[in-house]
Parts: structure tokens; sequence; C-alpha cells
């Protein structure tokens, strides 16, 4: 059974997986109608309380939440709550003054949707804690995969990028796994955080044996401002070295599908060719997330509230 | 004249190696100062003094803490000496060496000598004061440490403000020979900690939080140690928290040279997994380490490599743990606690009970050169009782410290401080509370 808040893949189980998927696949067919609306969340109030600016995920759950006709409250503190002298407690407690029946938290530290998980009366909801986990993030990739390959266990996925600074390959890691599939991970070694292996995946620093017969290829975000000269040379080595082509991804199985949690550094983790059309999956990831929030708000507010 | 017995509990005095079962000695303190110990029957005549009994309880030297953070001047919301002198005695500490990073910093005769009358007036515990070793704690200038030895300070240090400078380093540590007092360090290269939170291993890597790798507080010891070995100081590095430390300081210690070490009760007890769940009271400088390194430290701590256990208390009030696990400052509370917690490691066998005494007493006196630690006629009255099997439960909203940043909050402990005297005056008992202000 799936618990009050949606913090991590790690917590989950694969049953609470299959659930949420089965109940996104649902919830696909909402989205084609001519009216994109059913009444499943009316009377609810959801806030998506973004401490960091992110504009595709904010959207894509507030799209989730006004197509089961929740009222949907945009949250955004810009500064930290140190800079303002606010508790993020203060925060918390503030927003549940109001009767939330749902909060979907992102910040860009690791461990705050848990700590206001411990405070706020609403469920809450992940929306990516800094380099831990993104759980809808990689629940959407999974149904991607699922619908794409018809089942997830026996794949082999391969996330290439910067995987310690990546809550997205976290969630994945977790997710993939537990559903069956063996996970590899790739990059430069300044990229892969102290024993990754203990999270049961292979690391390689060679992207043609990474990719050697993977079913997916999952490439990652790279912050060039952050990180170019500290984590990487330059862009251009980056580039040469982990960007996905199509000459690269010969290796992979011939039928391999490429994902990107987006947005794409055109020419970066993936040549242009590869961004825009198939093996590329790109577009239907961002399709199934709309779908699949619209599964994690249902799960944890539509089933009768917390008493559920 | 005034005169205080202690009896009836098994005496513990580490600086003769004594360990007298239960009854079977007493303690005579007249104006303040130990005069006789009594053993085997001898009586002392009980006209005119107060008797403590100590039926059922270890009756040991005052505890020393060499290391705490006590907040005044400038941060009086955290902690003042007040508060910070009566968890102090609360927690069996007699004498407690309070750190440079106040606001001001305490790199002046002025302000050394403020925290001395402040605390002679407010503090039930003996205050000894550590001065910063550079002014400002900038690692840049070093301080008018003879000046600041006149007024009373008995060590050096810019503790979490690591002096990064080698070269100010060397002069600092050769500096100190001449004012005769130890350098303490917090060994931590910043550039290679950069923002790291917790230690850097599986655990960081499944929280997300960035990693605090070992080798940045080794690398850091492997150079104070060569600057000791250059200048002949004597070096005491703070809160040792990983494995090749201690062996790097076992080295140094063979070698012959002037290095002593101290280790915290939550770097002995609790690893990087006490971070699960976020909680920001488990935020400490250095970060919890791994089972293997706490392996090591107990191993240290039972031969001797190193010399002491020092709470590294640093309270913060609430609303400033009340953040991103990032944005807490480090630090949690330990004077109230670091009996009960670390009574854990007589239970496992690795320490006894008068060499458990020794780092909490004996060895951090003479690491600072205090009197102290000792029930040698002559020395100061100072007693702690502790009651190894008393079961209690800590609430910090109980204690007498200012802030509750304390990850055993509604820990259920086997072992606790029932009394402690200074100065051959009863300041704390557990049933009557803080007895003297």
């Amino acid at each position: 059974m799936i618990g009050r808040d949606i913090l991590g893949i790690e917590d989950l189980s694969r049953e609470d997986i299959e659930t949420i998927l089965e109940t996104a696949e649902r919830m696909q067919e909402i989205g084609a109608r001519e009216v994109k609306k059913v009444p499943t969340l009316r009377g609810r109030t959801q806030i998506n309380l973004f401490f960091e600016p992110s504009t595709r995920t904010q959207t894509s759950f507030e799209i989730a939440g006004k197509r089961l006709a929740a009222d949907v409250v945009n949250f955004s503190v810009s500064s930290s709550s140190v800079t303002k002298r606010e508790t993020l407690l203060d925060t918390a407690k503030t927003l549940d003054a109001m009767d939330p029946d749902v909060v979907v938290v992102r910040h860009k530290v690791a461990g705050v949707p848990h700590r206001l998980a411990e405070v706020l009366q609403a469920p809450v909801i992940n929306a990516g804690d800094g380099a831990h986990e993104h759980p809808s993030q990689a629940l959407l990739d999974m149904l991607t995969v699922r619908e794409e390959k018809g089942h997830i266990e026996g794949l082999t996925v391969t996330i290439v990028g910067d995987i310690a600074h990546s809550r997205v390959a976290r969630s994945n890691i977790y997710g993939f796994r537990k559903l069956g599939a063996e996970v590899r991970v790739a990059g430069p070694p300044t990229m892969l955080p102290a024993e990754i292996e203990q999270l049961g995946v292979k690391a390689y620093t060679n992207l043609r044996e990474a990719i050697e017969g993977a079913d997916v290829v999952m490439a990652l975000r790279i912050q060039m401002e952050r990180l170019e000269g500290a984590c990487f040379p330059s862009v251009r080595e980056y580039a040469a070295t982990f960007g996905l082509d199509r000459a690269k991804l010969r290796f992979a199985k011939e039928d391999a599908i490429v994902m990107h949690p987006g947005p794409v550094n055109r020419g970066v983790e993936l040549a242009h060719e590869l961004a825009d059309h198939r093996p590329s999956v790109i577009l239907d990831q961002v399709r199934n997330g709309v779908a699949l929030r619209m599964a994690l708000l249902y799960l944890v507010s539509g089933r009768g509230g917390a008493s559920a | 004249m005034s005169r205080m017995i202690v009896r009836n509990g098994r005496l513990l005095d580490p600086s003769r190696d004594l360990d007298l079962g239960a009854g079977s000695a007493s303690l005579l303190i007249e104006d303040g100062r130990i005069v006789a110990l009594a053993t085997d029957g001898e009586a002392i005549p009980e006209e005119g003094a107060e008797v403590v009994d100590a039926e059922g309880a270890w009756i040991v030297p005052g505890l020393v803490d060499v290391h705490a953070h006590l907040r005044e001047p400038g941060q009086e919301y955290k902690e003042d000496l007040a508060s910070g002198g009566t968890a102090a005695v609360a927690g069996g500490f007699t004498q407690v060496a309070c750190m440079a990073n106040t606001d001001p910093v305490n790199d002046d005769p002025s302000v050394t000598k403020y925290i001395l009358d402040r605390a002679e007036k407010e503090s039930p515990a003996k205050i000894r004061v550590i001065a910063a070793a550079t002014r400002g704690l900038r690692g840049e200038v070093m301080t008018e440490m003879m000046a600041l030895r006149e007024a009373g300070a008995i060590a050096f240090s810019d503790d979490g403000a690591t002096i990064m400078d080698a070269g100010v380093m060397r002069r600092v540590l050769e500096y100190s020979k001449m004012a005769n007092a130890p350098v303490v360090v917090h060994a931590e290269d910043c550039a290679l900690r950069a923002g790291g939170v917790v230690n850097e291993g599986s655990v960081a890597t499944r929280l997300g939080l960035p990693g605090n790798p070992a080798a940045a507080e080794e690398i850091m010891v492997a150079r104070d140690i060569r600057l000791a070995s250059l200048t002949g100081a004597h070096l005491h590095v703070a809160h040792v928290s990983t494995a090749g430390a201690v062996h790097m300081i076992r080295k140094a210690r063979d070698a012959g040279l002037r290095v002593t070490a101290e280790v915290t009760p939550h770097h002995l007890t609790l690893t990087d997994e006490a971070t699960e769940g976020f909680d920001t009271s488990t935020r400490v400088a250095p970060p919890l380490r791994s089972a293997a390194d706490i392996e090591s430290l107990r191993a240290g701590l039972a031969e001797g490599v190193i010399d002491v256990i020092a709470t590294d208390h640093a309270p913060h009030a609430t609303y400033e743990k009340e953040v991103e696990f990032t944005e807490a400052p480090p630090g949690m509370l330990g004077l109230e606690t670091a009996v009960s917690v670390s009574l854990a490691l007589v239970r496992d066998n690795t320490l006894s009970p008068l060499e458990f005494v020794r780092r909490m007493s004996t060895n951090g006196a003479k690491v600072l050169g205090l009197e102290g630690g000792t029930f040698r006629e002559g020395a100061p009255g100072d007693v702690a009782l502790i009651d190894p099997e008393r079961e209690w439960t800590y609430d910090p909203a109980q204690g007498f410290s200012k802030s509750r940043n304390s990850p055993w909050a509604g820990e259920r402990f086997t072992g606790r401080v029932t009394a402690t005297i200074v100065d051959g005056r009863l300041v704390y008992h557990i049933d009557r509370g803080v007895l003297i202000r």
C-alpha cells in the first residue's frame, strides 16, 4: 500500500510502483479527450511549493492537478529560507494553516520534502530534492519504457552523465532495479559518486562498454555553468566522450530507445539528430509526465483524503 | 573551615591507578582542596562535615572537557556562561575549556578577561579559555599569545576556521612554545571538503548530500604532524574522526612527538547512517563517519593514542537548525550527555571504568596543563559521582543548555552523573538540581 507521501522511489515497493504505473495508464486517456478534465479532485487544494525554479516540472504538476479539477496554487520561493530569516518549518506551517490537500515540493537541497512531510498535515509529493530523488520523473520514465517495450523486467538501462549530482539517476536506479532491469551508469570519474556500486549498479567510464547491448540509454542534463572546468575540462571534451550520437548508439541494441529528462543541451548530451527523432522518446516522456503526476495526485489526495 | 566527606561509592583515581571497591574509601575535602583519601575503615571524623553519600555510584575526579563552545560573548541566544556552565556540572564536568569563536572573537586579552570574569560570577563549572591562534580566526596574523596567556588563556586554536596556510601554522606552532600552551587544530582541508556536509561514501551517495572525504581530515593531520615535528610544539588534534588520522597520530606518538588528540562521544558511537531522515542535529564538523572509523577510534582511545573524550558541545538555536541540511550550522550539544553516551564503551569493554575516567578527566587536565583530574592531596576538591546503572531518558527541553540540538533527544540511557562537586561545594545533585550559581 502506498504511504501517505511520495518522497522517493527507494521507499516504494515493486507493487507500489506497478500500482502507480497502472493508475497512470488509466489517466493517459483523459489527456486525449476534447474536454480534458474529470472531477476527481474537485474542491481539493494542491500547492506547488517550488523553492527552485523548474518551469517544466511545475507546469506538468499544474496541468495534472487541473485535469483532475483540483485548485492548483503555485507558491514559488525564489530566495533560500536562510536569507529571509524564515526557517523551512515556518514556511511549512504557514502553508499548512491554509489547509491544502496535497503539497508538491521542489528544493535544491536533499531532504527538504522529507522534513516538510514530518510537519505538514497534507501529504507531500517530492518534485525533486537536490541530488537525492525525483520520483515522478523516474516513474514517468518507467511508464514510457513500459509503453515502448511492453515490460521492464530483463531490460538493460544505461544512464549517462553527471550521476553524482543527479536525482533523476538515483530515482531511476531504484525504480528500474525494483522492476527487474539491469542498470548501468556511465560518466567521467569526477561525476560518479562514491560507492555508487552499492546501489546495485555497474559503473563505467567507457561509454561504448556502458551502452553495449542496452535497451534504454538515458542521457542526463549537464550543468555546464557550474561544472565546466571543475568536473570536466570542457564542454567540447564532454560532448566528444559522453555525448550520444547515432555512431555511438550503434553499440546499443538495434531497437534501443534514447531518453532525456530535459531540457536538452543540444550537441552536448545528445546530438541534434537524436534530440528530435526516434529512437529518442523525449516528448513521450513529457506527455506521460502529466498522466503519471495525475496518478500520484489521485493516489495521495484523491482516495478520501488523509484517511485513505 | 569547610569540610566535606564523600563516601560509600567505588572510588576511581586514574592519576594513581586507584580503583577502590564500593564503600572501601572516603574522600575528605577541606576548604576546597582534597586533604585525605581514607581507605579500609580508616575513620574520618564527621563532625562539622557535609557528608555526600555516593552509594551505588563511582566517585571520580571532576570531569574535564577540553573542547566546548559556550557562545558568550555575542551569541547568548544559543548559550551563555551560566547556562553552559550549568549544563557542564549537570554532566559531571568541573572544568570546561571554551573555544574562541565568540563575537567578538577571543583574540584579545580583553575578551579573555571578560569571559573569565563573567564565568567567575555566572558559571558553577570552572571555565578555561582557549584563545584564538590568529586574529579574527582569519589564519593570517598570529595573536598576542603572551598577553593572552597572561590574561588567562590556556591554549590556542582557530578551531573550525582551520589555518590553511602552512607557513602561518608553522609560526603559530613555533611561537606557542614560548607561551608554553598547546595549539588545538580542527584538521580539515577546506578546499577538499568544499561543500561537503556528510561523510563521503555510500550514505552520502544514497542521500544525495555533498560528501566530505576522510582525506580532507587526514591531509591536515599529516601536515600538522609534520609541522609539530619541525617545530617541536605541542599539537593537540581536536575531534579525530577517521581511521587514517588515528593511524598517523599513533605513528607520531611512537616517534616521540608532542601530539595529543581527542575524540567526541558522537564520533565514537554514531555513523553517517544517523543522517538518514535528514535530521539536522546530525550535521557536525567533522561529519559522522563509518563503522570502520568508529572501530579505529575506539581502538585508538583504548590504546591511549587518543588521550581524551571531548564534547565539542556546540549549541545552536532550534530555528537555526530548522533549515535545509546543507544550511544548518554544524554542531550538537554534548555536555549533558557525554558520560551517558560514552559509558557504552565501558559496557562493551573498550575501556575499563578507570580508563574511562582517565579519558574524561585526568588526561584532559594533563593535555591542557590544568590542576585537577586527580584525588592527590592538595588537588582541587572537584568530584563527580557517576551511577553507571541509572536509567533515564534524555529530553533536551528539560536540560540546562539553552539549546536543544541533540540527536539523542528521547534516547533511553543507562548511566548518569548524579552529583558534582566543585572546589568542595556540592553544585549539582540529581534530586536537588543546581545548587550554586
